[in-house]
Parts: structure tokens; C-alpha cells; sequence
């Protein structure tokens, strides 16, 4: 076991150099860099340039050498911690990113548990009472759920939490608490304006994920080792959560690698929409004005966190299901 | 005696599409304690939806319309007339009731071992977890009653079997983990669904000795659900026997074999294949379907003969010679346990294959046969040996063979398969499916071709108007033809049929084995008929060749094999063959432990392992065995 788990972290290396590489060319495609945009919008707004100052910032972040060195210093840099400048900020790439990133895990934690925890119920409720009526009528939220768009019902809830509940329109706390110091009221003014993106993003993953889970164990409960189990005598409860559920929850982990990074990355435009103090807005802005240090980490951040989340569901996988854990694979 | 079990008057409906539709209707029987019944029916028979009953796990669209099943009261319940007799059909299925019956008094083992247990479970968690539910039992006290149990139904370390799962083992344990799990709460009653059918001949003979063992160590009653009259003459004491939902017929196995009433059971008993068949006799399906050759098939170019030879099967139409193909498995995904193992799935296989005959090619499963004719049509490639086609006269290496010259081989070695639900594409007509052939290899324009089929069809016995159906708007026999139709549409003199018949009802099997048989003499062709089913290879083929752990073991003229088997895995084989004739039951004190298909534990001469050389070697009259050379320092030098 510890020599396979060596081994697929080795083979992460040459895959997450690979995706580094791919990153880097396509920030480069577009014609020019920051500095040549940001140079661009001053002289538009009639301010002098300081050219010494632009030569001075070229030369101390190598943009004025050929592709590939730059390439090399940007993956030298990020080998020792060191993911280089946000030139829009003015401050070095972690400090920027340091600041949203635990407020993204609290949002993108609270959403995972919210759709776990609506999926699951109503999911296996839909796959024993098919054709029920409230298997027809939770499949009709869950495609209305699915159907509309974030940004939409981002609105809607604002519009609704504001009139209602006198909540302030976006963010993650009540303006007032914006760099204040954490006390009790700051941590309730975040609770009460968390159940809004929570729930605008938890709504489409949890009507998918009930669909899939549906699908999953629908294919399950068709299974001959199901009526086995129904003729030891075990209650139809039993028998539902001990054999099928535990087969069709197999997906379900191997959904872990392509969470992460969607939890991460995937809410911009509710973000934005919402105008939360996350990593999604920020990614955006960075790859509108090239922000390239900045955008770069994200990409690399965002790759890392799929290739780690798909090498944590398959050893979870290994863990919950003994063919995998037992069963080689046939070489032709 | 006062039965066990009283079916009366059964009647179950289907709600398929908000109609009803009766699948069992006024069924009734009797189970005595401790006896065997036996019901016996083809598939749609409503044999397996009346057991569902009796359990209460009929599917939800089924419903109970009428009837009782009486179950008599077990020790210390109730007494007087009715000796406190529950009805299963008037119990909620799901209710507290029922399930303490299920499982506990009644049990019951399905047909397909493979996929009746959860992989995702040990055997000691699924077998011990009848036994918690049921009995009141201390946890240890539990586990060791199913070592007990295990060690019973034949495990040779019950103690490590409640901690393998069920894919680590094979066909033959699973289907005893299966029997452990339906008998580990003692019950009265145990119904066995079709429990041998997907098992090789040799581990079926086990597995109904096991079951009769048990029952009497036992002494509780069995159902037993199949379509195999061998089996029913081996092991029931009465029979039932259903057709399209009711009873035909029933009463004790005497006089239901040597008396048969019903022209149904009759039937049944004329189409299947046995031994004692004379030679030229027919079987006869239950269902006879005709078919007729039309002018564009009939005139076929006939044989060139070279040289004196005028009789047929003179001429070698496929020559085998030392064929070998070995794959490399993995095993174990995890580290130290990943070990490359070689599996030699073909080894030294040689036989020729006269022109115009129909060669057998018998073996269990995993033995090779399916490796051997993908080797043969070139869908595999070998390690060693060659494979030579006589197209007509010119001898092809198989093997050698590209571009032009293999596309010409295509169209005269043709493969009819086993699964006649998925070798057919879904999504094509009938038409195109037959069609497919003769379009990839360009065979006159589109009106043509469509003649070509639609005598295709009639000389496969099927009605040319359905060209424009689907696949699944036809029964399993009627795809099978399609397959047939398809094999032979670019008219091809070599037929590989890899167990044609073995997805197929008995009656169906007879029409195709019939077709099959009609179309070989009416269009000259060579067959290689591939089955596990020695009676089947025993009504189509002239010669046999027997195949096990990837070898050729004897090959001999159909006759000599059956009636002077040489080599002790032949034998073995033959003598697990259960006979729908109560004269000849098997020997169950015979019936070794399964060491039969062990190459290395064949006796001398036979064995087969490290250092000992065996060939085939001729016994006189083209009846080939094989066995240590006679002078292996000859055969060394």
C-alpha cells in the first residue's frame, strides 16, 4: 500500500509539470504582458509613466527575457514557496491569496455538507419510491434546481434576504465588520449572510448529485445479490442501506477528485454576482489584466488540488471497496 | 403425512403497461417434509415466479390474484387440523411475519452464483448475517456455527473462507458459500433456483451430491427449480412440470419418466440431446420451425478434388499445429502483492479438420476454447505454431496472411456466437445487420444484396418481412438465427459455432441444433462446434476433440470417445453428465472433489506437470490421447 501511494505521488510530479507548462503558454498567448496593459491605462487617463520604473519592474520579474527562462524562474520560484508578484495588488502573490482563502474553504465546507446532506436523503427516497409521487415531485425541484441559473437566484435571494430578514446586500458580513477583528457579532454577521451562497451553490450540485445517486442505486437495486439479502428475512431498510447503498455510494467518492477544485474555482459568477470576498472574483480579475504571477498560482493551485483530490478518491476507493483493494488489472 | 408445504390453486398476475396478465394460474402442489420436488418447465414457464411467491419476494409488478400457500407450523406452533398452518399469500411480504419465515424456515439459492452475493462483503459476514437475524447468538458462538456451516457445504478452511470475499473465489465455492448461507438457520424448506445451470458439468455433479448430503444430514425439504431433466432424474422423488403458467403434469419421478402422459412433457423429453442416440435420429423441437433454401444459396461451386481421392472428407480443411498462446495477468494492484503471473491459455494444440465435417470441441469453462478460436479466426494472435487454411486447394497460413489475402480469408472462415442478445448491434435492423457483411466486402449492388437476405431469412427459417424490426423484438432462438443468417450471408465453407446453444431454452436449442445440422448437409460446409455440453457435441459432430487446461487431452471419432473414454479427465467428464433416465443415475460416491481438471494431478500416464512430456498419442483407429511419450528419450534426441 505505502509503495503504491510513493508511487502515484511520483507519477504526480511529471503530470503537474506537464499542466504547469500548458499554464504558462496560455497566459503568454495573449499579445503583451501586465506592465504593457497597465501602461496602456495610465496613459489613457493622461498620467506621466515612470519609465524607469516599468524598466526597473521588467527587468526584476524577467519579462524582458526569452519565454522559456521566464518559464524556468516562474516553477524555480514556486519549488521554493515563492509564487511571485501581483502586479495589480502590489503585493507578493500568497498575501494576496492568504487573506480569501479561508473564508473560500468555510463557503465551499458549508456547501459540500449542505449538498451531502439534502442529496443523500432524497436521493435514496427517489431510487426506493420510484414513480412515487415524491419521486416525481423532488425530481421536479431537483431539474428546477439544475435548470436555473446561479446568477439568477443569487439575485432573487439577495433581493429576498434584503426585504426580509434586512440583510446587506453582498458580501460575507455586514460592512462594518469588513477588517475588523473577529469577535461574536462579526462571526454571526458571517453566519447570517452565509446561507445565501451556500445555498445558491449547493442547489445545482445537490440536484445533480441526487440524480446520479438516484441513477446508481436504481442500477443496484435491480441486482441479484439485493433479492438474496430480501430472502435471509433482513427488513427492506436493512438490506437497502447495507448492500445497495454501500455499492452506489462507490461514485460518490470517486466525485471527491473533481470536487475539490470546482469548490475552489467553480462559483465566480455567483461570487462575483454576490460579490463575495473569495478566490473566484479574484482569479477572474487576474485573467483579465494579465495578472499573470497571480492568475498562474491560481491554475496551479486549482490543477494540484484535482490531481491530489483524484489520488485521495482512489485510495478511499481502495479502502471502501475490496475488488479494487484486491483485483489486479489484465495485462493483454 | 401431512405436508410441509401446500401450494393451492396459485395465481399470480404481471401488471405490465396497466394490464394484467395472469403468468401462473391455478397451480397447485404438495411438499412433504423432508422430500425433493422438482419443477420443471422452459423459461416464461412461471416456474421461478411461483418459488418467488413462496418466498414473498415476487417483483413489485407481480401480484398474488388467488390461491393459498400453506406453510405447516414449525415445533411448539400451533396443532389440530390445519396443524397451525400459515398462509404465505395472504402475509404482507415486507411484514415481520413473513420475513421470520423467510430465511429462517424457508430459504432459497439462486441460479447465478456470481452475482447473487455482494462483492462488497465478506462470506462470513453474509452467511453469519442469516444466522444473527434469526437466532438469538452470541457473536463468537455465531461465527463458529458458520465455520461449521462452511466446513459442511465443503470448504476446505471455513476458518479463512469468512474472510474472502466472494469474487476471490470460484463458480463452484461461491455457489457452496451461497447453499451455506441458505442453510446456516436449519430451514425446513430450501428452494433452489435453476442451481447448477451456470456451473460446468463437473461442479454441478458436486453441488447436487452436496445438496443431497446435506438434505438428509439435515432433513429438511427441497424445491428444486430447472429445465435440465438430467438433473430432475438424479435428484427429485416428485416432479412438477409447468407450461405457460399452469401445471401439466405431476406426481412421482417413476412415473413421470416411464409414463409420461402430457404431449407437453412428452415433447420436452424428445428434444433433448442424449447419448443413446441411433445414428441419423432427429430431435424434435417442440415447436418445429420450417425453413427453405432459395436458388441464389443452393448452387454452390462444389469442391475441387485433387488427386484420386473421390470420397468427401478426404481433404484437411483447417490444420492445427502446435498452437500456444499465453497472457500475462497481474494480480493484486498494491505493492508486494502485484506478482505477473503467465497464464498459458492455449497449449500445443494441434488437430486437423477435415473437409465437409463437423468437429467438436468440448471443455469447461476457462479451459481455453473460446482463446483457441480466436486464434483460429485471427482475432489473436499466437506465441508459437500456425494455423493453415485449404482455401479450395490453396493451403494459407492464417497467420501469415495480409491485406488482400487476408481480407479473402475473412470471407470464408465465418463465427457464429455464444450471446445471441449481444452480438447483435441494438441499433440496426435485422436487414442491415445480415446486410453488413456483404457491404464491407463490396458483394454485388444494393438490390442484390437485399435479395440475398431476404433468402438469408427464409433459409434460417425466419419471415423476411421483419427485416425492418429491431433485435429486441425477437426471442432468444430467433436472434440466434439472425447470428446464423449473418455467418453465412458471404456464403463461407468454414463455420466456427463457439456454444451456439448454450444462452438457449432446451426446445429452442433443438430447432437450432436441427438448422444447424440441415445447413451443413445442404450447403457442404465444415463446422467447428465448440460447447461444454457433451450430449450437444455428441448429436452435431463426427469427431471430438476434449480440451482442458488449455490442451488437447483426446481426440477421438464420436463413438469411441463415449463409449471407450481413455484419458481420466474424459472420463471424469462423462460420468458427471446427469441422464434424463432413471436407470442411470450418477455416481455420486464417484464424484471426486473437483481434481479431475488439475493437469498435475491426472494419474500416470496422464500427468501433466514440470518434468513430465506428454503428447497426443495415437491408440489406434484415429482415437488420440494424451499421455507421456512411450520412449521419451527418443522424443528428447
Amino acid at each position: 500500500m505505502l509503495a503504491y501511494i510513493l508511487r502515484r505521488i511520483a507519477y504526480m510530479v511529471p503530470t503537474l509539470l506537464v499542466i504547469s507548462f500548458i499554464v504558462f503558454v496560455i497566459i503568454q498567448l495573449p499579445p503583451g504582458d501586465y506592465l504593457e496593459s497597465h501602461i496602456a491605462e495610465l496613459q489613457s487617463q493622461g498620467e506621466t509613466v515612470d519609465e524607469g520604473k516599468i524598466a526597473f519592474l521588467r527587468k526584476q520579474y524577467g519579462l524582458d527575457k526569452p519565454f522559456y527562462l521566464q518559464y524556468l524562474h516562474w516553477v524555480w520560484g514556486m519549488l521554493h514557496g515563492d509564487f511571485g508578484y501581483s502586479f495589480e495588488h502590489g503585493l507578493p502573490v500568497s498575501e494576496v491569496v492568504g487573506d480569501r482563502m479561508a473564508l473560500t474553504v468555510l463557503i465551499a465546507f458549508a456547501t459540500t455538507l449542505f449538498t451531502w446532506l439534502l442529496a443523500f436523503p432524497i436521493g435514496v427516497y427517489s431510487a426506493t419510491h420510484q414513480y412515487s409521487w415524491g419521486d416525481y415531485g423532488l425530481s421536479l425541484l431537483g431539474f428546477i434546481g439544475l435548470a436555473t441559473p446561479n446568477f439568477l437566484l443569487a439575485l432573487v435571494m439577495l433581493h429576498l434576504a434584503n426585504v426580509y430578514f434586512g440583510t446587506s446586500i453582498g458580501g460575507l458580513m455586514d460592512p462594518q465588520y469588513i477588517n475588523a477583528e473577529w469577535s461574536v457579532d462579526k462571526l454571526l454577521s458571517v453566519l447570517e449572510h452565509l446561507w445565501i451562497p451556500v445555498v445558491i451553490i449547493g442547489t445545482a450540485g445537490t440536484a445533480g448529485m441526487i440524480r446520479r445517486l438516484r441513477a446508481n442505486l436504481l442500477d443496484e437495486l435491480q441486482k441479484q445479490y439485493v433479492v438474496t439479502a430480501r430472502a435471509k428475512g433482513l427488513a427492506e431498510r436493512k438490506v437497502v442501506r447495507k448492500y445497495p447503498l454501500r455499492m452506489a455510494l462507490n461514485f460518490f467518492i470517486a466525485d471527491i477528485g473533481s470536487l475539490l477544485p470546482t469548490l475552489i474555482s467553480g462559483a465566480e459568477i455567483t461570487a462575483v454576482v454576490l460579490s463575495l470576498p473569495t478566490t473566484g472574483p479574484l482569479l477572474l480579475e487576474s485573467l483579465q489584466s494579465q495578472d499573470m504571477f497571480l492568475a498562474g498560482s491560481f491554475l496551479m493551485f486549482l490543477a494540484a488540488l484535482t490531481v491530489a483530490g483524484v489520488l485521495v478518491s482512489d485510495l478511499l476507493l481502495a479502502v471502501l471497496d475490496p475488488r479494487i483493494r484486491l483485483q489486479g488489472g489484465t495485462g493483454k | 403425512m401431512q405436508p410441509l408445504l401446500r401450494v393451492e390453486n396459485l395465481g399470480i398476475s404481471f401488471n405490465i403497461h396497466h394490464t394484467d396478465l395472469a403468468v401462473v394460474r391455478g397451480v397447485s402442489f404438495d411438499i412433504r417434509p423432508g422430500a425433493t420436488v422438482a419443477l420443471v418447465g422452459e423459461s416464461g414457464s412461471g416456474k421461478s415466479v411461483t418459488a418467488q411467491a413462496v418466498m414473498g419476494i415476487l417483483p413489485d409488478i407481480a401480484r398474488i390474484i388467488g390461491g393459498r400457500i400453506l406453510l405447516a407450523g414449525g415445533e411448539g406452533e400451533g396443532g389440530g387440523e390445519d396443524g397451525g398452518a400459515t398462509d404465505i399469500a395472504a402475509l404482507p411480504p415486507g411484514g415481520k411475519e413473513m420475513r421470520r419465515i423467510r430465511g429462517g424456515r424457508i430459504s432459497m439459492i439462486f441460479q447465478e452464483p456470481m452475482v447473487s452475493l455482494s462483492p462488497l462483503h465478506t462470506v462470513g459476514d453474509q452467511v453469519s448475517e442469516a444466522l444473527f437475524l434469526h437466532r438469538q447468538v452470541e457473536r463468537a458462538e455465531g461465527m463458529r456455527l458458520t465455520a461449521e456451516m462452511l466446513a459442511m457445504v465443503g470448504f476446505p478452511d471455513p476458518q479463512r473462507a469468512l474472510k474472502t470475499y466472494p469474487f476471490e473465489l470460484s463458480g463452484g465455492l461461491r455457489q457452496r458459500a451461497m447453499i451455506a448461507m441458505a442453510l446456516v438457520c436449519r430451514p425446513a424448506l430450501l428452494i433452489a433456483d435453476e442451481p447448477t445451470t451456470a456451473l460446468d458439468v463437473t461442479i454441478q455433479a458436486q453441488i447436487l451430491k452436496l445438496i443431497k448430503d446435506l438434505q438428509e444430514q439435515l432433513h429438511m425439504a427441497v424445491l428444486i427449480i430447472t429445465h435440465d431433466l438430467g438433473v430432475v432424474a438424479n435428484i427429485a422423488e416428485e416432479v412438477v412440470v409447468m407450461y405457460q403458467g399452469e401445471v401439466m403434469e405431476s406426481g412421482e419421478i417413476g412415473a413421470i419418466f416411464n409414463r409420461p402422459q402430457h404431449p407437453y412433457l412428452r415433447a420436452l423429453l424428445r428434444a433433448v440431446p442424449h447419448f443413446e442416440m441411433k445414428p441419423g435420429e432427429r430431435l424434435t423441437p417442440i415447436r418445429e420451425v420450417k425453413h427453405q433454401l432459395g436458388a441464389l444459396l443452393s448452387g454452390r461451386e462444389p469442391w475441387p478434388r485433387t488427386g484420386d481421392s473421390a470420397q468427401p472428407n478426404s481433404e484437411p480443411h483447417l490444420i492445427v499445429r502446435n498452437l500456444g498462446r499465453a497472457f500475462t495477468i497481474r494480480k493484486g494492484g498494491f505493492g508486494k502483492n502485484a506478482a505477473a503471473r503467465v497464464v498459458r491459455a492455449v497449449e500445443d494444440v494441434s488437430f486437423t479438420v477435415m473437409q465437409g465435417e463437423s468437429f467438436g470441441l468440448v471443455g469447461e469453462s476457462g479451459c481455453g476454447k473460446t482463446t483457441l478460436s480466436k486464434l483460429l479466426m485471427r482475432a489473436l494472435l499466437p506465441d508459437r505454431g500456425e494455423v493453415v487454411y485449404n482455401d479450395r486447394g490453396t493451403m494459407r497460413n492464417v497467420h501469415q496472411l495480409d491485406g488482400a489475402g487476408l481480407l479473402q480469408l475473412r470471407q470464408k472462415m465465418q463465427f457464429v456466437f455464444q450471446d445471441p442478445f449481444s452480438s447483435l448491434n441494438p441499433r440496426m435492423t435485422v436487414l442491415d445487420i445480415i446486410r453488413e457483411p456483404l457491404v464491407i466486402h463490396r458483394r454485388g449492388d444494393g438490390a442484390q444484396q437485399v435479395a440475398l437476405v431476404k433468402e438469408l431469412m427464409k433459409m434460417v427459417g425466419l419471415d423476411p418481412r421483419f427485416l425492418n424490426r429491431y433485435p429486441h423484438s425477437f426471442s432468444g432462438g430467433q436472434r440466434q438465427r439472425i447470428g446464423i443468417a449473418r455467418a453465412l450471408a458471404l456464403r463461407p465453407d468454414f463455420l466456427i459455432c463457439d456454444e451456439p446453444v448454450s444462452a438457449l431454452d432446451v426446445s429452442i436449442q433443438a430447432q437450432i441444433l436441427n438448422l444447424l445440422k440441415d445447413l451443413q448437409q445442404e450447403l457442404g460446409l465444415t463446422y467447428l462446434f465448440i460447447s461444454h455440453n457433451l450430449a450437444v457435441v455428441n448429436y452435431i459432430a463426427g469427431r471430438i476433440a476434449v480440451m482442458c487446461g488449455g490442451r488437447l487431452v483426446e481426440v477421438a471419432e464420436r463413438t469411441a470417445l463415449f463409449r471407450d473414454p481413455r484419458h481420466p479427465y474424459t472420463r471424469a467428464l462423462l460420468s458427471a453428465v446427469p441422464f434424463a433416465d432413471l436407470e442411470r443415475p450418477l455416481d455420486f460416491a464417484a464424484i471426486a472433489g473437483g481434481q479431475a481438471s488439475t493437469p498435475a494431478d491426472w494419474p500416470a500416464p496422464f500427468t501433466v506437470d514440470a518434468d513430465s512430456a506428454t503428447a497426443l498419442v495415437d491408440v489406434g483407429g484415429g482415437h488420440w490421447v494424451r499421455m507421456a511419450a512411450e520412449c521419451p528419450v527418443a522424443e528428447a534426441a
